[in-house]
C-alpha cells in the first residue's frame, strides 16, 4: 500500500482485494455489542472538509471512532477556492498540531494530490472526494458491495470481480464516482459499460479501460450491477440535456426495465437519490437496490483504508476474530 | 561618445564579425575593426542578435506591483535580451484611456532597461461592450499602435468588427486572445484525454479556433489587419495557413511555453502548468513549432505572466493562470527550433525581432545589424547549458515551468541605443 490514497488508479489488485478483505473484518466489528477497536488509539485523524458533505464525514467519522482514533472535523465552508491559501495554511496548522491522517473533500480537483505531495504536510492523505477527479473510498465500498452480493461474503474473500459486468449511467462528465469505479472495478477485473447521453460523457472516454453506450436498454440484460449516478437538475439549464421527462425516458430506471437485468443483478447508487427522475420509487425500494447496505458498507471500507494506511501490519482484528469465528 | 567594439560575434548567426557601437547607433560592421577609443567585449563566437522585441508582455503595473512593475520588468526584459516589450492592457485601473497609458509609457522610459510600448484595451473596462478611445490612446504620447483585451476575448463580433476597422485610421492593429467565453466556462486545462482523467475542467481547441476563424474572416471582410495572440492548437495554425493563402492581412504569435510543453505535465497538478491558453498536446506543439518555421506563425512572444508565489502555490482551481517567459525565452527557442533544425539565428531575429517590430510598428527596434542603425543588440552564448534557477530572476515573480530544467543558450549582453543593460548575464 501507499502513504497516501488520492486515487482508485493508484491501487494494484492486491490492493484492493486486501482493502477489501480487510473491511470484512472490519464488518465483523459492526456486528458486536462493543463497537470499538484499539486499533488507533492515539492517533489524530482530521476529517478536512471543504465542502458539503455530511454522508461522506459521518462515515469516515464512525469509521475513525471506531478505530478509537482521535477524530478532529474541520469544516472550512466557503473558504474554499477564493484565495487558495486556504488548504496550505489549514494543511500548516494541522502539521503543526500532529495530525497523523487527513481526511479530505474538496471542490477543487487535485487538491488532495497537493495536500499529499506539495511538503506542506507529512501526514497520510486520504481523498474523501475531489471535484469532479476522484472518490477511491466510493469505489472501494461499491466494489465491496458488489462482491458481497455478486460473489459472496465469506466466499469472496480473496477474490475480486472477474468477468462481472457493471454499467454505470449517468452523469458520468461531473462524476468523481465515475472515473472511481472504472479505475477500480478494471484493476478488479470487471467489465464496465458507461451509458450516458454524449453530452454527459467526457471527451477522451474512448481511451478509458471501458465500454461506451448511449442506450440504456440494450445494456440492461447483460448487467451484473446497473449503478446509477447522481444527475443534478441544473445540468438541465445548461443544455446538457433537454428536459427532466425526456432524461427519465431514455435514462431512468424504472420496473421494466429493472425487470430486463438478470434475476441476480443488482441496483447501485451513491445517494442521494433523485427519485422519480434517476429511480423510480419502486426500484429504489425493492431488495435488488443496495443503496442502505452501500452506507453500511461505507464505515467498514474506511476503517480498513485508514487502518491499512495508518496502522500496523498485522490483521487488524486477529485478537478479535477467534469469537466472531462460527 | 562611447564606443563599444564586440569583436568576434556571429551576426544572426553568420561568420564572425566586429561590430563598433558608437553612441546609440552602429557604426561600422566587418572584420578587423579598430579597438581605439573602445571598450571590447570579446564575443568569442556568440551569436549577436538584433534586440528583442516582445509584443506580449504583462507588466501588471499599475495595480499589481506585487507580481511585477514597469522596472523590475523591463530589468527582467533586458536579461533575456529584450529592448522592446508591449505592455498588455489588464491592470489596475485597465489601461483604456490616454491618461493610463501615459503613465506605463513613462514608467518605461525612465526605467531605461528597454523601451515600453504599451497596448491599449480595445474595450472599456476589458467589459467587451463599449470601445476604448482608440484615437486618444493613439494620439498620446505613448503612441499607441496596437490595441487588446488580452486575458479576455473580444467576443462580440460587432465590437470586434468595428474596432477593425476603426485602427485602419492610424494603422493600428487588433490583438485578440481568441478564446470563446461560452466553450470555456470553468475551464482549467486543455479538454481532452488529460482533463478527463483529472477531474478538470476542459478548454477546447474549438473555443480557440472558432474565434480565429470568425476574426480572419472579419478582417477580410472590413480590410483591415488582425493579430492572434498565442495560438496554441493545430487547429489554429491551419486557419491561419488557409486566411494567408487567402490575402487576409492576418499575423500570429506563439508563446515559448507552447512550443515545448503539453498537458500531460498538468498531471502533476502543479500550478506551473496552469495558463492561458492551456497547454496542449504533442501534436499541437509539433504542428505550433513547424509553422513557426515555415512563417504561418509570424512570431514568438512571451505572454510574460506574473504572479506572486501564493498565487501558485495552491490547489490548482484556485491557482492564478500564467507563467513568466521574458528570461527563457531565447533558450527555449533555442532549444526547440534552432536545435532540432526548424530555425537558424537569423529565423530567430526575424521570428523575435524584425516581424514583433513591424506589426506593431515599433520604430528603432528590430532593425538590421549594419551601419546607421539603432544599436540594440543582444549576444547570445548558444553553446551554454544550464539548469534554470528562478532565484536569480529579475521579474519579481518566479513562476516558471522550467525550474531546474536545464536548456541550452544565455544572454549574456543587452544594449539598448549603445548602452549595456546586461554585461555578462549581470544587469547593469
Ligand atoms: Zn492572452
Amino acid at each position: 500500500m501507499q502513504r497516501h490514497l488520492i486515487s482508485a488508479a493508484d491501487l494494484t489488485r492486491d490492493d484492493a482485494v486486501l482493502i477489501l478483505d480487510t473491511a470484512e473484518e472490519m464488518a465483523r466489528v459492526a456486528d458486536r455489542p462493543i463497537k470499538k477497536l484499539p486499533t488507533l488509539r492515539g492517533r489524530t485523524v482530521v476529517n478536512l472538509f471543504f465542502e458539503d458533505s455530511t454522508r461522506t464525514r459521518i462515515s469516515f467519522e464512525a469509521a475513525e471512532k471506531r478505530l478509537s482514533a482521535d477524530v478532529i472535523n474541520f469544516t472550512a465552508k466557503g473558504s474554499s477556492v477564493s484565495k487558495g491559501e486556504s488548504l496550505k495554511d489549514t494543511a500548516q496548522t494541522l502539521e503543526a498540531m500532529g495530525v497523523d491522517a487527513v481526511v479530505i473533500r474538496h471542490s477543487a480537483s487535485g487538491a488532495p494530490y497537493r495536500l499529499a505531495t506539495s511538503g506542506w504536510i507529512d501526514a497520510a492523505v486520504v481523498n474523501a472526494g475531489d471535484g469532479t477527479h476522484q472518490h477511491p473510498t466510493q469505489a472501494l465500498l461499491d466494489a465491496f458491495t458488489m462482491r458481497r452480493r455478486l460473489v459472496g461474503r465469506d466466499a469472496g474473500l480473496g477474490k475480486d470481480l472477474d468477468g462481472r459486468r457493471i454499467t454505470l449511467v449517468g452523469d458520468i462528465l461531473h462524476s468523481r464516482v465515475a472515473r472511481s469505479n472504472v479505475d477500480l472495478l478494471h484493476t478488479l477485473g470487471a467489465e464496465v459499460t458507461l451509458v450516458a447521453p454524449p453530452t454527459l460523457l467526457p471527451v477522451g472516454v474512448e481511451t478509458w479501460p471501458c465500454e461506451v453506450s448511449y442506450d440504456l436498454d440494450s445494456t440492461l440484460s447483460k448487467s451484473d450491477a446497473v449503478m446509477l449516478l447522481r444527475v443534478q437538475r441544473e445540468r438541465m439549464n445548461a443544455a446538457f440535456f433537454p428536459t427532466e421527462r425526456e432524461y427519465s425516458r431514455r435514462y431512468g430506471l424504472d420496473g421494466d426495465r429493472m425487470a430486463k437485468m438478470p434475476g441476480h443483478a443488482i441496483v447501485m447508487h451513491p445517494g442521494p437519490m433523485v427519485r422519480g427522475m434517476e429511480i423510480t420509487a419502486e426500484v429504489a425500494d425493492s431488495d435488488r437496490c443496495t443503496v442502505v447496505e452501500q452506507v453500511t458498507n461505507g464505515v467498514s471500507i474506511r476503517m480498513a483504508v485508514l487502518y491499512l494506511l495508518l496502522g500496523g501490519n498485522e490483521p487488524a482484528v486477529a485478537h478479535a476474530r477467534p469469537t466472531e469465528e462460527k | 561618445m562611447s564606443k563599444t567594439l564586440i569583436r568576434g560575434a556571429k551576426v544572426l548567426g553568420g561568420e564572425p564579425q566586429d561590430v563598433l557601437i558608437d553612441g546609440g547607433t552602429v557604426a561600422e560592421v566587418g572584420t578587423g575593426l579598430s579597438a581605439e577609443g573602445a571598450q571590447v567585449v570579446e564575443a568569442g563566437g556568440k551569436v549577436l542578435l538584433p534586440g528583442l522585441v516582445d509584443l506580449h508582455t504583462h507588466l501588471r503595473e499599475p495595480g499589481r506591483e506585487d507580481s511585477e512593475t514597469v522596472l523590475t520588468g523591463t530589468r527582467a526584459a533586458a536579461s533575456g535580451g529584450y529592448t522592446n516589450v508591449f505592455a498588455m492592457a489588464n491592470t489596475f485601473p485597465v489601461a483604456d484611456t490616454a491618461g493610463v497609458v501615459e503613465q506605463v509609457w513613462r514608467l518605461g522610459k525612465e526605467s531605461g532597461y528597454c523601451d515600453v510600448q504599451p497596448i491599449g484595451a480595445v474595450t472599456v473596462g476589458l467589459e467587451g461592450s463599449k470601445l476604448a478611445e482608440l484615437g486618444a490612446m493613439h494620439e498620446s504620447a505613448a503612441g499607441v499602435t496596437v490595441f487588446s483585451d488580452d486575458g479576455k476575448c473580444v467576443h462580440d463580433a460587432v465590437i470586434m468588427r468595428r474596432a477593425l476597422e476603426y485602427v485602419k485610421a492610424f494603422d493600428g492593429v487588433v490583438a485578440q486572445h481568441a478564446q470563446e467565453p461560452r466553450l470555456t466556462e470553468g475551464a482549467q486545462m486543455n479538454e481532452g484525454v488529460v482533463s478527463a482523467e483529472l477531474g478538470l475542467g476542459g478548454w477546447p481547441a474549438v473555443a480557440e479556433e472558432s474565434v480565429i476563424a470568425r476574426d480572419v474572416l472579419l478582417a477580410e471582410h472590413v480590410g483591415s489587419r488582425v493579430h492572434i495572440c498565442h495560438l496554441s492548437t493545430a487547429g489554429s495554425v491551419e486557419i491561419v495557413r488557409w486566411a494567408k493563402s487567402r490575402g487576409i492581412d492576418v499575423t500570429a504569435e506563439v508563446t515559448p511555453h507552447h512550443l515545448l510543453l503539453t498537458d500531460e505535465l498538468v498531471r502533476s497538478y502543479n500550478p506551473v502548468y496552469k495558463v492561458n491558453p492551456p497547454l496542449r498536446t504533442e501534436r499541437d506543439v509539433t504542428a505550433l513549432r513547424e509553422a513557426l518555421a515555415d512563417g504561418t506563425i509570424d512570431i514568438v512572444a512571451t505572454d510574460h505572466a506574473p504572479h506572486p508565489h501564493e498565487d501558485k502555490d495552491c490547489e490548482w482551481a484556485a491557482a492564478a493562470m500564467g507563467m513568466v517567459g521574458l528570461e527563457t525565452a531565447l533558450s527555449v527557442v533555442q532549444e526547440t527550433m534552432v536545435d532540432t533544425g526548424l530555425l537558424d539565428w537569423a529565423g530567430v531575429a526575424d521570428r523575435m525581432s524584425f516581424k514583433p517590430a513591424q506589426i506593431g510598428r515599433a520604430t528603432g527596434h528590430g532593425r538590421p545589424v549594419s551601419a546607421g542603425e539603432p544599436a540594440n543588440l543582444t549576444l547570445v552564448d548558444t553553446a551554454y547549458r544550464g539548469q534554470v534557477d528562478p532565484a536569480g530572476f529579475a521579474s519579481r515573480s518566479r513562476n516558471t515551468p522550467y525550474e531546474g530544467r536545464e536548456l541550452p543558450g544565455r544572454v549574456t549582453h543587452t544594449w539598448l541605443r549603445g548602452k549595456a543593460t546586461l554585461v555578462d548575464g549581470k544587469l547593469t
